[in-house]
């Protein structure tokens, strides 16, 4: 879709991000897959002007945007609020080192776990590493607000955090398209030692931070972006982010504090708007961030997580209840017995057959974050701990130490890139048993199918060699190493219990793609068919979980989402399934 | 019968009394000493890993197994384990989980200076905090009851001064070792958000019954004495307050996340003037001041460094206590490279080449000091390579003039990934690994590609160019770093090469060998001081005599300076 | 002692400031006192300053002295004695031991090590004594002893039995080298008149 200056259209809050950074002459753009940010630099990386990538975890995107913003240029680093667990590192002293180019990282965030394992309020983050934060609340804020938070890093040096949560980044909005700014060909980098080494002159580089923050701080106090929409009656409300969108359906009356910079924020302008109502509302998802930093200045007409939840979303519906007492209008749930339709895995996914090998084999999975953590729900219910990113081989290891004789950690391709080497290095080094599962489906699943080191492809299209994983684990010492095809039940399960009973770490990695991965859409694919003659109707093909048998007391595939992986046919015990035509 | 202990060591006997089974740790002053303490314990399984994240999981993976478990670190180390922590956080464990953060205030060997309380606010668990050794002792047990009664990992925060002072403990037989028997739970230990939206509505559940306990446990309480004046006050900051003011009544706090609001009301409203006494952050302040509390904090002690006892004194009663000496302008001493240290010769050659180096932590950011001044920047662990490669994409023609330097410990902690993207995404970095065979400026410790392991059991050792090769590097180097001459030309070929390259400078640290040279001597020195630009500790230059002089009690007869010395002044004892 | 007694060791890593500060405090802990230390120890490896604080009370709460406060400063080097006087009580006493160890700006010639260390110390300070350790040491058998031959000097300013800095010897040197340490504090001890 072609984009003009001054054209109005329709977009997703992360398109319009995209956009902002595109706009604002930014030169160079890394993250890590994560929703709700992954289409952020999916869409960045359109733009041929842009150097951008995924990088192998958000901490190492993080220090190479770092190292583009010490050069000069603007940088952008992007992921999903998690990533900046796995960035907290990097995140937490570049601020005592400040910046030259315009750094900013995007957090973003996600209210009520749609995608997530936790439901942590990132805003904290700001005040951890002493930076500012700015937070949009609709597409055509989260465009111009990207290119205001430049602005700001660069007129104080310091590193920006751009929150935006699910709502604000998957909806879509007006936005109206401007210009990209002229990015200049600056100075290469430039030598300073006391600013740029930090361990060693941490001491003198805090005390310039808390200077800094002190001048930012007051900076906000006359931010034309933090707005009051004067309304009637009296009754304020101090908000920020998509909450202010819900404010003004709920409270088209009420006079609006609207806050763009969320830290810090401007003391005088609150406790003055504050003075003027009988009661403030101050409307903010999740923990009470803006209200307790309001209360400290002794502010007490005040109301907040008094009446409004610390967990999930809010909506104007929300909102109504917790204000007026208000009910839906209509709430049929109570009358209906609704099934839930959980995700699950797709026809033909290969991290089926590990699981049915991985089940058969009694072992206790430790498992990771990706399209296989599926594999913990029924009828496979063969992983038994999910967390965080890359925690699974580390986890195994540990119940092994606990006291537990059968583990198998599971990892996807690009879950092991991110955070899984160290694990490994920790089980050859510390003596461990450990047996890992490497599910290598070729691809970054399910965020959406990005490519990564191993994949052979960047995100900006380049055919790169392919990182190869055998000799990779080869050379973190791992001596025991398979490959088996997930689709070939009895070599799947051979190579597992090989594994398990080996002495010393084991790694066993399977070699089917993804069926969304590059290139696989288009492979031919002969779908099976069930023979009724041959059926005896015992339900084992059933059983194994796949979209593509239907349920019933007649199991039958249906040939237009089968993609012939064989898996069910191999459960069939009369030899009922075969391939269509055979 | 009571001994000195340091608190390290006091968190190492706790751990053994408290029935506690592994126990797993990256090193980082000021908590390195917990796990160097714990090997004397030989029921107890401990390890380095080779990051805090790793050591948080192989935690994690312990206690839900049902085996009680404690993760130590220094406090950006928390930072590295943030990921799996704000997880597990919700999920809670089988066994007792602690994670001890041990925090820097005065950043007296740290690059920031970030206050970890906070963290533990953040990801919604308790937190502990002792005064003095034999609380850091009893907190460890303390910590592991909490963690199961409550299904929470927990925090055991202390600072340098309680992990490096000595103090009275008084110890105590240990507890049986138990294991619990391992129960499967999906519910509980996969987070998929539909599990994780549950978990969520437990875990404000829980902080509800935190708070209600925190009323009454017996590590927060009051000591009532002259109530003009009451202070809050927790950490080391309580012993500062009981030396500055004996008559004050302090409301002594262990228990700090959550914290106990019906007790500290109680207590302002015993008071007459209410004043809070922390190091860093305002972290309790805001919440007394939420409660809608008149109290005094940082508008009388700063934000940031340590308080002490007169600072305390001073601002609270007003009055200046007895005039100090004005100290003496003396030089200063910063910390040095050792005689011998294999990393001198290549900042050297570094500088030399003028090149711009992208640096990392460990002994060899010692090479940002004078006369060396060969690094550039060094921000965090693992950032030099992937920093090389931002820098690179910034300004292509960078690559050519520009190295990223990361020890051996400092690339397995972090510095894996970086190289493996460099490769991916196409920059030309030029990595140069300085393998000196230990990790050691947190006091030589074993890592995993020295052969042994914390307990002393031989290991296998990571082999960096079988590593690099995997990633995807072709152009793979190994030198000798007392080789100065090759070591500029590797270097010179490798920066380039439009393609990534590796160099691996192979030589063990001078302070883990046995040395059997002899110290260097001077014959016919010309007074070029060309070998002083080393800046080795036993180098002097005598203005009287105009020659260079080796200190013979220093010199460990590495040859550095003999291979830079252009007139053969400097020779091996027995070549004169 | 119904008061603490504040003591400072300082010096340069590696000169044995640990050893003497452990002999110190059995010192005390013999005699029933409550005893804390501190050490920043960071840089100790590395030729950087080393500075250990010893508290010794019945009731001591802070690890930290602060300045002025210093009963007692045990200096192993002539630069840090120089570095910290300033936490030395107006009437505390003042040991010098009067070794130099150059540091590195110095022996690189971006900066110059102070001449007239001891004359300066010696109009502050009402308690001073200075001594040659090393040479002390070499002559009871070994340069290494010369943190002990600083205890010996100590000891004589204190108010505890010398029976107790023997004992407290016997408890912290292995036994081979005891016979010279004790030469060393002995040495130390009658440098005091």
């Amino acid at each position: 879709m072609t984009q003009e200056v001054g054209q109005r259209m329709l977009m997703a809050g992360n398109n319009a991000i995209a956009r902002g950074a595109y706009e604002a002459g930014v030169y160079f753009a890394s993250g890590y897959p994560g929703t709700p940010s992954t289409e952020i630099l999916e869409v960045l990386s359109q733009h041929r002007e842009i150097k951008a990538q995924w990088s192998a975890n958000e901490k190492v995107a993080f220090d190479e945007a770092m190292g583009v913003a010490m050069s000069g240029k603007r940088a952008l680093c992007s992921m999903k609020y998690v990533g900046l667990n796995v960035a907290a590192d990097s995140f937490m002293v570049f601020p005592f080192a400040g910046t030259i180019g315009g750094f900013v990282v995007i957090s973003a965030d996600d209210p009520g776990m749609y995608s997530s394992q936790n439901e942590q309020d990132n805003r904290y983050f700001a005040r951890l590493a002493e930076i500012p934060m700015i937070e949009p609340s609709d597409p055509q804020e989260a465009k111009d607000y990207l290119k205001l938070a430049y602005e700001i890093s660069e007129k104080f040096s310091t590193p920006v955090l751009f929150r935006t949560s699910m709502r604000v980044s998957h909806s879509k909005g007006m936005v109206t398209l401007g210009e990209r700014v002229k990015v200049g060909d600056s100075t290469s980098f430039v030598k300073d030692v006391p600013n740029w080494v930090v361990p060693i002159f941490a001491k003198s580089l805090k005390a310039k931070l808390d200077a800094k923050f002190a001048a930012i701080t007051d900076y906000v106090e006359t931010y034309e972006y933090n707005r009051i929409e004067k309304g009637t009656g009296k009754i304020g409300v101090i908000t920020s982010g998509a909450s202010y969108t819900y404010t003004k359906e709920i409270l088209p009356e009420a006079s609006v504090l609207k806050l763009a910079i969320t830290y810090p924020l401007p003391k005088q302008m609150i406790i003055d708007f504050c003075a003027q109502y009988d009661k403030v509302y101050i409307i903010e998802e999740l923990d009470s961030f803006i209200e307790d930093q309001i209360r400290v200045w002794g502010v007490t007409n005040l109301s907040g997580k008094d009446i409004f939840p610390r967990t999930g979303e809010f909506s104007p519906d929300i909102l109504a209840k917790c204000l007026f007492n208000e009910q839906p209008m209509q709430d049929f749930s109570n009358e209906f017995n609704i099934i839930s339709r959980p995700p699950q895995l797709c026809p033909g996914c290969p991290h089926r057959g590990a699981y049915l090998a991985l089940k058969k084999s009694g072992a206790l999975v430790t498992g990771d974050i990706g399209c296989y953590t599926l594999g913990s729900l029924p009828p496979l219910g063969a992983m038994h701990t999910s967390f965080a990113m890359g925690t699974s081989i580390g986890n195994a290891f540990g119940f092994e130490l606990g006291g537990i004789s059968k583990v198998a950690a599971v990892i996807g391709d690009a879950t092991f890139i991110h955070g899984g080497i160290p694990s490994l290095i920790d089980i050859v080094y510390n003596g461990g048993n450990t047996t890992v599962v490497i599910l290598d489906n070729s691809t970054t699943g399910m965020t959406g199918h990005q490519e990564h080191p191993a994949t052979g492809q960047t995100l900006q299209g380049k055919e790169v060699p392919k990182l190869d994983l055998v000799n990779l684990v080869k050379a973190l010492g791992v001596k025991h190493v398979q490959v088996a095809d997930p689709f070939d039940q009895k070599a799947m399960y051979q190579a597992i219990k090989d594994a398990l009973e080996h002495e010393g770490p084991s790694v066993v990695i399977t070699n089917r793609p993804c069926i969304f991965a590059r290139g696989e859409k288009q492979r031919p694919k002969t779908p099976y068919v069930i023979d009724i003659d041959k059926c005896t109707q015992c339900g084992a093909c059933q059983r194994i979980g796949c979209p593509g048998v239907l349920p019933g007391e007649q199991a039958a595939i249906d040939d237009v989402s089968c993609t012939g992986c064989s898996l069910c046919a191999q459960a069939c015990k009369f030899d009922a399934i075969n391939l269509k035509g055979e | 019968m009571k001994i000195l202990m340091t608190g390290n060591e006091a968190i190492a006997r706790g751990v053994y009394e408290y029935g506690v089974s592994v126990a797993t740790a990256y090193p980082g002053t000021p908590s390195t000493e917990i796990l160097e303490n714990i090997v004397k314990y030989p029921e107890v399984y401990c390890q380095w890993s080779p990051n805090e994240k790793v050591a948080m999981e192989v935690g994690v993976g312990a206690a839900i197994a049902g085996a009680r478990a404690i993760v130590t670190m220094k406090m950006v180390g928390v930072n590295v384990a943030a990921d799996p922590l704000f997880t597990v956080a919700y999920t809670g464990t089988r066994a007792g989980l602690v994670l001890v953060s041990a925090d820097d205030p005065g950043m007296h060997s740290s690059q920031n200076e970030q206050d970890n309380r906070l963290y533990a606010a953040f990801a919604k668990i308790p937190l502990l905090e002792p005064s003095n050794s034999q609380e850091a002792k009893d907190m460890v047990g303390m910590a592991m009851e909490i963690s199961e009664a409550f299904d929470t990992p927990v925090m055991l925060r202390i600072t340098t001064r309680i992990a490096h002072s000595q103090s009275l403990v008084e110890q105590k037989e240990p507890m049986e070792r138990l294991a619990k028997p391992f129960e499967r739970n999906q519910r509980k230990y996969v987070m998929l958000p539909a599990h994780g939206r549950a978990r969520r509505l437990i875990v404000e559940e829980r902080m509800q019954k935190l708070a209600n306990f925190s009323e009454t446990v017996a590590v927060n309480y009051m000591e009532m004495n002259d109530t003009n004046i009451g202070i809050i006050t927790s950490g080391i900051s309580y012993q500062y307050v009981r030396e500055a003011l004996p008559q004050a009544s302090i409301l002594k706090l262990g228990l700090t996340n959550p914290l106990p609001s019906g007790l500290i009301k109680e207590f302002a409203a015993k008071v007459s003037k209410l004043y809070v006494v922390e190091e860093l952050e305002p972290y309790m302040e805001k919440e007394i001041r939420l409660l809608g509390l008149d109290v005094s904090g940082k508008e009388l002690f700063p934000p940031y460094g340590e308080l002490s006892v007169r600072m305390i004194s001073e601002k609270i009663t007003g009055r200046n206590g007895i005039p100090i000496a004005k100290p003496f302008d003396a030089p200063i001493r910063p910390p040095v490279m050792c005689p011998g240290c294999p990393h001198r010769g290549l900042f050297f050659t570094l500088k030399q080449l003028k090149l711009v180096v992208s640096g990392d932590i460990g002994c060899y950011t010692l090479g940002t000091m004078a006369p060396l001044e060969a690094m550039d920047t060094c921000i965090c662990m693992g950032a030099s390579i992937s920093g090389a490669l931002g820098m690179e994409k910034a300004h292509p023609e960078m690559a050519e003039k520009m190295v990223a330097v990361i020890g051996d410990s400092t690339f397995l902690h972090s510095g894996v990934t970086g190289l493996m993207d460099v490769v991916y995404n196409g920059g030309h970095t030029t990595t140069i690994i300085l393998d000196n065979s230990i990790t050691a400026m947190t006091g030589h410790q074993e890592n995993p590609s020295t052969g042994k392991t914390l307990m002393g059991q031989p290991a296998p050792q990571v082999d960096f160019v079988a590593l690099c090769k995997a990633l995807g590097v072709k152009r793979i180097t190994e030198v000798d770093p007392f080789d100065v001459e090759r070591v500029k030309e590797v270097i010179k070929t490798e920066i380039a090469a439009s393609e990534p390259s590796v160099i691996i400078t192979k030589r063990p640290c001078a302070l883990i060998i046995k040395n059997t040279e002899k110290p260097l001597q001077v014959q016919d020195c010309t007074g070029c001081k060309m070998c002083l630009k080393l800046g080795c500790p036993a180098l002097s230059f005598d203005e009287e005599n105009e020659t260079v002089q080796v200190d013979q009690a220093l010199c460990t007869g590495c040859g550095l300076c003999m291979n830079v010395c252009k007139f053969d002044a400097l020779r091996k004892a027995g070549d004169a | 002692m119904s008061k603490i007694i504040n003591i400072l060791l300082v010096g340069v890593g590696g000169q044995g400031t640990i050893l003497a500060s452990k002999i110190l405090t059995n010192v005390a802990l013999a005699q029933g006192y409550e005893v804390k230390m501190s050490e920043i120890h960071g840089m100790a490896q590395r030729g950087g300053s080393v500075v250990t604080q010893v508290r010794i009370g019945e009731d001591v709460h802070s690890p930290v002295i602060e300045p002025g406060e210093a009963d007692y400063m045990v200096a192993f080097e002539q630069l840090e004695a120089y570095r910290w006087s300033h936490f030395l009580k107006k009437d505390g006493v003042l040991i010098v031991n009067t070794q130099k160890i150059v540091p590195l700006p110095v022996l690189i010639g971006a900066a110059t090590y102070p001449e007239n260390i001891l004359v300066e110390l010696k109009g502050r300070v009402e308690h001073f004594i200075n001594l040659d350790g090393l040479k002390l040491a070499s002559e009871a058998g070994n340069v290494k002893a010369t943190n002990v031959v600083l205890m010996g000097v100590l000891s004589k300013y204190m108010d505890f039995p010398e029976d107790a800095w023997k004992n407290a010897l016997v408890a912290g040197i292995p036994a081979k080298l005891l016979d010279l340490n004790m030469k060393a504090f002995a040495s130390g001890v009658a440098e005091v008149k």
